[in-house]
Formats: structure tokens, C-alpha cells, sequence
């Protein structure tokens, strides 16, 4: 497909790579965004990547200097560059170990995810451990992964009513989706357990622990592995 | 230093907003109308995006421990200092041991209270605006509460020169500029109510009869709404077909229909992506339309192009840069 831009109001436009969220898509979404990262355009505030998009916002006081339709120039702007960036680029892939204690006040929904898949709470375990996974997106909250490679069989849609508050660092599952909650917020996951590692770290930069491209793995530790933990964190 | 006396329903430290950290899904938060707060900045000669205090329905009780100069810009919730009502839009020295207090809200619901210097706090990621959520930034990241104490920072040349011409002769609690900002500046100062709206990305994917409706029907803003968006109830909004759609990300204004068909209005604190359909965007112009709507105000919104949205940014801006050149000239001639 062909690189489209449409307009996210009158100062922000939509770059949409491709229509379907593939390995090739996401290379695509990532060398755009280190383009980014190494050359910001001087009218850039900054940009969101996505999954099959990169959305980009801009200062319409510093396009306008040099015309009267800043929409219109930004999008040939973007044009001129993506242009320059064709092609594949391979990323160093960094591989993150997540450690998860299941179960328990951490994850009140393990049970509800076994039962539902006619299989056991370890089985839950066992199979959520052993998944392929990469990080196709961060956003919704600070540092949240967007997580593909989830096996079916542990699949479970979401709960009926969200949750008001799910605790930081819980783990979740929501239909063939898997995540950690970052910060405090509602939800509707499914939680089946909960990591010492923080996901957001607002006193560092990056603020995020995570970026797209990210192999994870996630490993099972014990309630004391978990406590331990906690008191270097 | 400022005292507070008593916090209000909602009074949070903000600027204008924290840019460059959503592609890490950390949100831009600051203020809900950029404009009041920029306006409220330039009359006691701070920098446009110094941080203010955005003030939501019911305004705190401040007193003010040392002489000040201040602002009051955006929705009018009827200020008073020692019990005399203080006129909006204005600058406005106040005397030491002065108590500032608010009442009924006339008009909006926000108020942006600024001081020269702007509000001493941290900067997290660049900005000082608070993330309620994550509890970062602003004051401790949260709302004041009671015997909270905010300082300021150093004064430009310009507010001295503003406070010195503004120290009353007599001994009133508080003495102001004379003159107020003009409402050809804003649209929600002109008591205009019709938001402009670019059509979104995925507006073709709407029924004809909700395209229709969006420019035809009122909306009402339902009590659920918050910073981070005004939930809106009217004529429901449908697509013509159930569509699955990828997430990608959104903006303020961004007007996102769920399923149930009742738009979003998306605000300050927003997600940074979200995957309901964006219907449309509110032109950047007319957001201090919507930041002051308050539950049970009904909104109206006609189409415009993104051509001349930005058009109309440019005039605006332009009215901005006059009135900034207009304080300095007003002051520096003396």
C-alpha cells in the first residue's frame, strides 16, 4: 500500500505506513521514528508511533513562515523524507526479562483465565511464560506495552465491568492480548499476576523501561523472589 | 508566597503541557484552555507557557503573604480580594495579608490564576504540569489541599516594572491595570458557542445520518467528564459498519465515538492512542469553547477545513503577538 497522510485537526498529520500490522510494518513505523529521533524536522514538536502509523505535530507558527498552507507543506516535508528513509533497517533487538509472581492478591483473575480455557492455573503459567513476545506499541499510559505473541489457548476476553483501580505493575490478559499496567488507572483485564520491575520511570530518559521492537519474556517467581525484590527497588 | 487557605473542588498546577514524551505513552497533561493561561501570563509580564494555576468550578481561598501581581483569565467564578470583587482579564497588584476568594461562576468553569514569576516547581520531563494520574509534576503531582505554600520564581524586568505602576496610593487591598482584554481574542469571550470541527480521519466511515447529525444536533456535556475528556450525549453517532480498527494516536480535541454511539470529547489528560474512530477535531481556535463547557452546557459544531482552521490560528496568534507587544510598549513608555 501507499504511504497516505491525512490531517489529526490543524496540527498534527497522520502517517499511515501500511494497513495491516506485520514484521514489516512495524520496521517501518521504527525507522521512521529513529529518523525522528536523529533528525526532528524543526517545525516537529513531536510524534506518536503507532502500530501502522506515525503521527506527527507540528508548529503551525514556524510552517507558515514560508507559506500559506502549513498543512499542505508539512505533508510534502514528510514526503521529502520518507522518500530519503525507504527500505529496511535492521534494530538491535533487546531481549527484557519480566518477572512475574502469578496468583494470589496479585492476580485474581488466574483462576477465572484457567477456568475458561478448561485448563489448570499452572497451565496458565506454563503456557504465558512460553510466548513468542514483541512489543508492537507503547502508549495508552506511560510506558505500556502493546504485546503480540500470546498463545490462543490462554485467551480471555475481558472482564463485564472494569475495575476502578488496577495496582501498578499488574499483569493482564485481555482477549489474545497481553500487558503490564504501568501507572494506577481503571481496566478491564484480566489479572493474573504482578512484576517488581517498574515500567515507568519518570526520573529517567527514556521514562519508559520498554520501547517498540522489545523481545519480552516473562519469567514465574515466587512470592519471596517477588518481596526481595521489591525492597532493592 | 501563596497560602491556601482553603484548596477548592479542583486547583492544579499546570503550563503548556508536557511535549516530546507521548511517543513514550507518557501523556502532554497542561492546562485545558491554553489561551486564558497564555493571556493570564502576558498580562503580569511572565513568559507565555510560565505555570498558573487552573482553577475547576469551585475556586480556593488564598491568601497572600507578600504583595503580588496577578491575573484572573477564562471562566469568570466571581473573584474577590477581602471581599471586593476583582475584575477578569486584567492585571492586578495585590496587597500583602490579602485574602483572594471565589464565588458563583458566572461564566465557564476554569479560571487560570497567574503571578509574576509563574509557580515555583519541579520540572518533570520539561514541564511543570501536574499528572494526576502518576502523580508527577505540578505541586507534589497532585490537587492543593489546605496550608499547602506555593512560591514563585524571580520576576522578569517587565512584571517589575507592571507591579511598580500598579502599587496603589491609597490603602485598598489591591489596585488594577484599568483596562481589560478585548473579546475579539477569543471566541469564548464573545460569547460564542458553535465549535469547529475538522472532519477525522475516519469520518467517512460514519452513516450519512450521523455525518448529518454531528452539524445538526446540539450535544449536551454529561456530569462524566474530566480533564481528560468531555463525555457527550445527543443524537448517537454510528459507523456503517462494525469496524475493528488499529489504535493510533489522538489529540486534544480528538472527537472519538465508542460503540454506544455517545462521542468523546479527548482533553488535556488524554491517552496518547486510542482505537475508537476519531469522527472529527476541534479546531484549535475554539478549544477555550470546550475547556469552559461544564456539565449541562450543550455545544453545537459546524465544519470547517483544515486550511482554514489553520487560517484562523494565524489571526489568532498574530492577536496574541499584538497584545504581547502592547503590554510591553504600554509598560516601557512608562
Amino acid at each position: 500500500m501507499e504511504v497516505t497522510y491525512s490531517p489529526l485537526g490543524d496540527r498534527a498529520v497522520v502517517i499511515e505506513v501500511a494497513d495491516a500490522i506485520t514484521p514489516e510494518t512495524q520496521n517501518r513505523v521504527q525507522v521512521l521514528s529513529s529518523y525522528f529521533d536523529e533528525h526532528p524536522p524543526g517545525w516537529m514538536i513531536e510524534y506518536i508511533p503507532a502500530f501502522t502509523t506515525v503521527t506527527v505535530f507540528y508548529d503551525i507558527l514556524k510552517v507558515s513562515k514560508n507559506t500559506q498552507h502549513p498543512y499542505k507543506k508539512v505533508c510534502e516535508e514528510l514526503d521529502a523524507i520518507l522518500s530519503s528513509v525507504q527500505g529496511n533497517r535492521q534494530f538491535a533487538s533487546r531481549t527484557i526479562e519480566i518477572p512475574v509472581c502469578y496468583g494470589g492478591e496479585f492476580g485474581p483473575d488466574l483462576e477465572f483465565v484457567a477456568k475458561h480455557n478448561g485448563i489448570q492455573p499452572e497451565d496458565v503459567i506454563d503456557i504465558h511464560t512460553s510466548g513468542d513476545y514483541t512489543i508492537n506499541m507503547i502508549g495508552f499510559a506511560p510506558g505500556f506495552p502493546f504485546v503480540g505473541g500470546m498463545p490462543e489457548e490462554i485467551a480471555t476476553p475481558r472482564r463485564d465491568s472494569p475495575r476502578l483501580a488496577i495496582p501498578e505493575r499488574t499483569v493482564g490478559i485481555a482477549g489474545k492480548q497481553t500487558g503490564v499496567y504501568p501507572i494506577e488507572t481503571p481496566g478491564g483485564w484480566q489479572l493474573i499476576g504482578r512484576t517488581p520491575i517498574r515500567l515507568f520511570r519518570p526520573e529517567l530518559d527514556p521514562p519508559s523501561l520498554l520501547a517498540a521492537g522489545d523481545k519480552l519474556v516473562f519469567r514465574s517467581i515466587s512470592l519471596e523472589e517477588y518481596s526481595n525484590w521489591e525492597e532493592h527497588d | 508566597m501563596l497560602k491556601i487557605i482553603k484548596p477548592g473542588l479542583l486547583s492544579t498546577i499546570q503550563d503548556l503541557g508536557r511535549h516530546g514524551y507521548q511517543k513514550f505513552g507518557v501523556i502532554a497533561s497542561g492546562v485545558m484552555d491554553p489561551l486564558a493561561h497564555r493571556i493570564a501570563n502576558l498580562l503580569v509580564g511572565n513568559d507565555e507557557d510560565a505555570a498558573t494555576l487552573e482553577i475547576t468550578l469551585a475556586g480556593p481561598v488564598i491568601l497572600f503573604e507578600k504583595d503580588a501581581l496577578i491575573s484572573l483569565c477564562g471562566g469568570d467564578l466571581s473573584p474577590a480580594i477581602d471581599g471586593k470583587s476583582v475584575r477578569m482579564w486584567r492585571t492586578i497588584f495585590v496587597k500583602k495579608g490579602s485574602k483572594l476568594q471565589f464565588g458563583a461562576h458566572q461564566s465557564g468553569c476554569r479560571t487560570y490564576l497567574s503571578i509574576a514569576g509563574g509557580f515555583k516547581v519541579p520540572e518533570i520531563m520539561d514541564s511543570s504540569s501536574t499528572y494526576l494520574r502518576a502523580e508527577i509534576g505540578g505541586f507534589h503531582g497532585r490537587a492543593l489541599k489546605a496550608d499547602d505554600r506555593l512560591e514563585t520564581n524571580l520576576m522578569t524586568d517587565l512584571s517589575k516594572v507592571i507591579m511598580e505602576a500598579l502599587i496603589p496610593d491609597t490603602d485598598e487591598p489591591f489596585g488594577d491595570i484599568g483596562w481589560s482584554i478585548t473579546s475579539s481574542i477569543s471566541p469564548f469571550l464573545s460569547g460564542e458557542s458553535t465549535i469547529q470541527v475538522i472532519p477525522g480521519r475516519q469520518f467517512h466511515l460514519f452513516t450519512k445520518e450521523s455525518k448529518q447529525n454531528l452539524f445538526k444536533e446540539s450535544y449536551d456535556v454529561s456530569p462524566q467528564s474530566d480533564r481528560m475528556g468531555y463525555r457527550l450525549q445527543g443524537a448517537k453517532l454510528s459507523l456503517s459498519e462494525p469496524e475493528d480498527l488499529i489504535s493510533e494516536a489522538v489529540a486534544f480535541g480528538s472527537i472519538q465515538v465508542p460503540p454506544d454511539g455517545n462521542p468523546i470529547v479527548l482533553l488535556a489528560d488524554r491517552q496518547t492512542t486510542g482505537g475508537y474512530p476519531k469522527i472529527g477535531q476541534i479546531a484549535s481556535v475554539d478549544m477555550s469553547l470546550i475547556a469552559q463547557a461544564k456539565p449541562g452546557d450543550s455545544l453545537s459544531f459546524k465544519k470547517i477545513t483544515v486550511e482554514a482552521a489553520q487560517q484562523l490560528y494565524l489571526e489568532q496568534e498574530n492577536n496574541i503577538q499584538q497584545l504581547k507587544q502592547g503590554i510591553r510598549l504600554k509598560f516601557k513608555s512608562g
